[in-house]
């Protein structure tokens, strides 16, 4: 460590002189175009996007983020007036789309490719070239040993090399032998091309992944609905109650298949003490149709398990208490006769409700409130919900009338009345008090202005429906990555070298050397192996081939030649012609 | 649901995971005895070694044993660095031939407990046998309150905080155990150890809840194996983070030895050297890499199916991500020029932090669709 720190403190005089060089502006219009692609494209460029990459995803995680919860980014900048509208100039609101993010992205990809593209063609050519040329001194591979096969055993050295050739491609080395009617025959072998071909498979991939979420975000579409146990959702655009439609959706796009709640139960957790009455399981009964002549098909949905229907999933999402009122204007007439959505608002399904009554004559009528479907008041008054379960359901209401400004065209949320323009009716500091109501019971308004009746309690789902045409081609890049990357890890890329002579006294000298390409820590294990393989090949006890090599060397003769200290040109010498440079 | 939650079993594995953090305990003394008790007699020898070095003139012989290995070739190993650099191949490859670098650290380091290939050598050391021992026991007495909590609850044991931290640490100390079947990684025996008491007490203590029934949004066979996976790259991440931080107090050390300063770092000498160790790291980062891409993966094919999008910028989505990255970035570091070794380390460090601030700030205190801490 301490020498590559060393190393590190001598560097920086010419890699300064380097950078002064290379900013030179001598270099023309086209030498900067290609001094940027080549910095662009740099290993070093590469590590230092994907780390801007890390941090810049970091604040989409502290502030709150638009496309999953617009609402509470309108309530933060209100809150954080100082500095609220700053963040949102910032983009910090929309981290995933802002020009920043996209930015970063976009470049490292474009790195990536001029990564990708030349290392390919290399690697292209490497695979059809020869291995590379054997080096003079194998001794000075970090693997290294020799053999000697005694001269009674009719072993020449050129039927040594080929039997060395034949062995090595056999264990799936690429193999060339070289001059073998010569003095010193021998042979160089690679294998482990798949190492490169995995790494390029990986990256490739990624680029993949990045085209198929693209492509789901312009052809995809989603939407919301809630349905009330017997109501039906038909998909068209006038079915969803929320449509988010990707850049290029087109309405021809949906099938019109329906989908009916029947049923819908909740399991609530009954015996552990510290979780008495939480929800431990929704079941959805649903009716579907492929579209609107095809036969009706009985479905489960559950969280965790969509249902799936004419190109789209539908998952449920929600759920809640709905419940049924019917309500009679001044004139006796019914105005209004349905489940009321309630919206949650705390722990067991404490809900707000609100309901506006339109078609209420002469007066237009409003309701607001809260359902409490287990219903318990406190000595101050304070009503709560004790259970989630329907054990004492109970619906409180103010009732208002007057113009609920529905006929202006201005589109309205259901979940909200604006009471400001609106009489109150019923409140608790009127004459006429509150209203509050338990299934079955009907409360008459003030001044003849009509009744409400709280007939009984629904269910209902939130469903979420889905269409994401990017999503299957993502996770089969998604599975080609690590597919690459496995391959990229675990395959080692090694060359091996074999030289075979005559000694003066009849027996045959064999020395080989490896080396590897990359990152690997077997190649001392490989060495032995082959080694084994050779004297098994050639009947050598593999303990007294040591003998004769080299005196006093017998120890350090299946060991790094050298140690290291000339490590460094006999890694030179073969990596000389190795693959694109991709750090220059 | 058919299934009836057995608060006994509750009861007993509570009771087992309390005895599991005592016997760690026992086993972390010892494992800090051995730091001591070997770093005092490696001192010895590499006394005895220095006096004989002296006696030889102009010997140069390193200081610290623990230095053995990088030391003796250090001026080698620049060489390389320099002569190397400029040409093709991932720059700095040259340093770390396979396994000559190691090699040349068995023989040289006279007293070192770890060579460079982190295999077992040398001689037996009392207090780390027994320190391994204890933990042995000590695990099987934690696995038995892991089982004993999904029987409890009839389903996976890792559905909330008390969970994932009772079962994380489990998976900590049996992954380390298990490497230890082949590498003599004994000298991070008080980290690892020491974090699964940490892990086990803020269970207990912070975390507490009673077995129960999964919420329905756990309720699919992706908990299993995406949160399995997720907790066993993040054993992995914890023993490289220990070691890629050992390797930068060693750097440090090898540095201040060589340029002739004082070994203050006495007990490091039971270190390999940082080379050694960034190696080793490296591998066991490499898998850990796989694993979390799996998780992430798995995680996304999960969204997909509970939440009906595969990548939504959930805050948890965004943590994990920015792990992967963070990790994609070591890996590349590691092939890039100036940034192996102690900077590739420092990125190892910030990937584990980002894994425990996911694990904890993120489950608990920010929220999103993945809270579910269960509390
Ligand atoms: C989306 C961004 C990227 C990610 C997530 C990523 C991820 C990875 C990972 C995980 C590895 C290690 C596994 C393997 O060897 O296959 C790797 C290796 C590599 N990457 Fe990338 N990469 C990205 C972009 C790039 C770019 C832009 C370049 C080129 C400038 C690049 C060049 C390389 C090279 C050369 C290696 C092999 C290093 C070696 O020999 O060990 N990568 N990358």
């Amino acid at each position: 460590m301490s020498e590559r720190v060393k190393a590190n403190k001598k560097s920086p005089a010419p890699v300064a002189a380097a950078k002064a060089e290379a900013a030179l502006p001598a270099l023309g219009p086209l030498g900067m175009l290609r001094w940027a692609w080549t910095q662009l494209t740099s290993m070093r460029t590469a590590l230092f996007l994907l780390l801007l990459l890390a941090v810049a995803a970091v604040p989409g995680s502290l502030f709150p983020q638009r496309p999953a919860n617009p609402f509470v980014v309108t309530q933060y900048i209100k809150d954080h007036p100082e500095y609220g509208k700053l963040l949102d100039t910032l983009q910090l609101y929309d981290v995933y789309s802002s020009a920043w993010f996209s930015a970063i992205y976009i470049l490292l990809f474009v790195s990536l490719i001029g990564c990708v593209v030349p290392r390919a063609i290399a690697h292209y050519k490497a695979m059809r070239s020869q291995p590379p040329r054997t080096p003079k001194r194998l001794s000075r591979l970090p693997e290294y040993g020799t053999l000697v096969v005694p001269a009674g055993a009719g072993l020449p050295a050129s039927d040594a090399i080929n039997s060395a050739a034949g062995l090595l491609r056999k264990r799936g080395y690429r193999v060339e032998v070289r001059d073998d009617g010569g003095a010193r025959p021998s042979l160089g072998a690679e294998r482990g091309f798949a190492k490169e071909v995995g790494n390029l498979v990986f990256h490739t991939s990624l680029i993949g992944v990045l085209v198929s979420v693209a492509i789901g975000g312009l052809f995809g579409y989603s939407g919301q609905r809630i349905l009330v146990e017997g109501d039906t959702f038909v998909n068209t655009l006038v079915g969803y109650d929320q449509f988010t439609p990707g850049t290029n959706f087109q309405s021809s796009q949906l099938q019109p298949y329906s989908i009916q709640l029947d049923k819908f139960d909740v399991t609530f957790d009954r015996e552990s003490p510290g979780k008495f009455g939480q929800p431990i399981d929704f079941n959805a009964e649903v009716t579907t149709k492929e579209n609107p002549d095809a036969p009706a098909k009985k479905e489960i949905l559950k969280v965790n398990d969509p249902v799936t229907l004419g190109g789209t999933s539908i998952y449920l999402t929600g759920n809640g208490y709905a419940p049924v009122v019917t309500i009679r204007d001044g004139a006796g007439n019914v105005a209004m006769q349905g489940p009321v959505v309630a919206k949650l608002q705390g722990d067991n399904y404490y809900s707000s409700v609100v309901i506006k009554v339109p078609d209420a004559a002469p007066d237009q009528l409003g309701f607001v409130g809260f359902f409490l479907p287990t219903a318990f008041i406190t000595d101050e008054g304070i009503s709560f919900s004790g259970d989630p379960d329907l054990f004492n359901p109970q619906l409180t209401l103010n009732s208002y009338f007057g113009d609920l400004g529905l006929d202006n065209g201005a589109p309205q949320n259901v979940f909200e009345l604006d009471v400001s323009k609106l009489t109150p009716l019923n409140n608790r500091n009127l004459d006429a008090g509150g209203i509050t109501l338990a299934p079955g019971s009907t409360f008459t308004l003030p001044d003849g202005k009509g009744s409400i009746s709280f007939d009984g309690v629904k269910r209902y789902v939130g469903v979420d429906i889905h269409h994401n045409p990017g999503q299957v081609s993502a996770l089969i890049f998604a599975l080609l990555a690590v597919a690459g990357l496995i391959v990229s890890l675990y395959v080692n890329r090694r060359r091996v070298w074999v030289r075979t002579g005559t000694h003066e006294d009849g027996r045959t000298m064999v020395e080989y050397g490896l080396l590897a390409r990359g990152e690997d820590h077997r190649l001392a294990a490989e060495a032995q192996a082959i080694r084994k393989m050779l004297a098994g090949e050639w009947q050598l006890p593999s303990d007294e081939v040591n003998q004769d090599g080299a005196p006093g060397t017998a120890s350090t003769q299946q060991t790094p030649s050298r140690q290291g200290h000339n490590g460094a040109d006999s890694v030179t010498t073969p990596t000389g012609s190795a693959g694109p440079a991709k750090d220059k | 649901m058919p299934f009836v939650i057995n608060e006994t079993m509750g009861a007993y594995s509570e009771l087992l995971m309390l005895l599991a953090a005592g016997t760690y305990t026992v086993a972390f003394i010892a494992f800090a005895w051995d730091l001591a008790k070997s770093s005092k007699a490696l001192r010895a020898i590499d006394l005895k070694a220095a006096e004989a070095a002296g006696a030889v003139a102009g010997a140069k012989v390193p200081v610290a044993a623990g230095v053995g290995a990088a030391a003796g070739t250090s001026e080698a190993v620049a060489g390389a660095n320099r002569v190397d650099a400029h040409l093709a191949g991932p720059a700095g490859r040259a340093e770390r031939p396979s396994s000559s670098a190691a090699k040349a650290g068995a023989g040289s380091a006279a007293g070192q407990t770890a060579d460079g290939d982190m295999r077992y050598a040398g001689e037996r050391r009392v207090p780390a046998r027994v320190a391994v021992a204890l933990t042995i026991l000590g695990v099987l007495i934690h696995g038995a309150g892991v089982v004993t909590r999904a029987l409890g609850a009839g389903r996976v044991p890792w559905g909330n905080m008390y969970e994932f931290l009772t079962t994380g640490a489990f998976v900590a100390v049996a992954v380390f155990l298990l490497v230890l079947i082949r590498r003599d990684l004994r000298f991070l025996g008080t980290f690892v150890v020491g974090l699964a008491i940490i892990m086990l007490v803020a269970a207990s203590v912070a975390y507490w809840t009673p077995v129960g029934h999964l919420v329905p949004a756990l309720q699919s066979y992706w908990l299993i194996i995406h949160v399995s996976i997720a907790v066993l790259s993040s054993a992995l991440f914890t023993l490289t983070f220990a070691m890629s931080a050992l390797q930068l107090v060693q750097a440090h050390r090898q540095k201040t030895i060589a340029a002739g300063g004082a070994d203050k770092l006495g007990f490091m000498r039971l270190v390999p050297s940082a080379l050694s160790l960034e190696n080793l790291s490296y591998r066991i980062n490499a898998i850990a890499f796989i694993g979390w891409t799996f998780t992430l993966m798995f995680g996304a094919i999960w969204a997909e199916k509970a939440w009906g999008r595969f990548w939504g910028w959930d805050t948890k989505e965004v943590w994990t991500f920015v792990i992967w990255v963070v990790y994609a970035g070591y890996l590349h570091a590691r092939a890039t020029r100036g940034w192996t070794g102690t900077r590739a380390a420092w990125l190892s460090i910030v990937g584990y932090l980002c894994v425990v601030f996911n694990f904890t700030i993120v489950n608990q205190f920010f929220n999103g669709l993945h809270s579910y801490s269960g509390l």
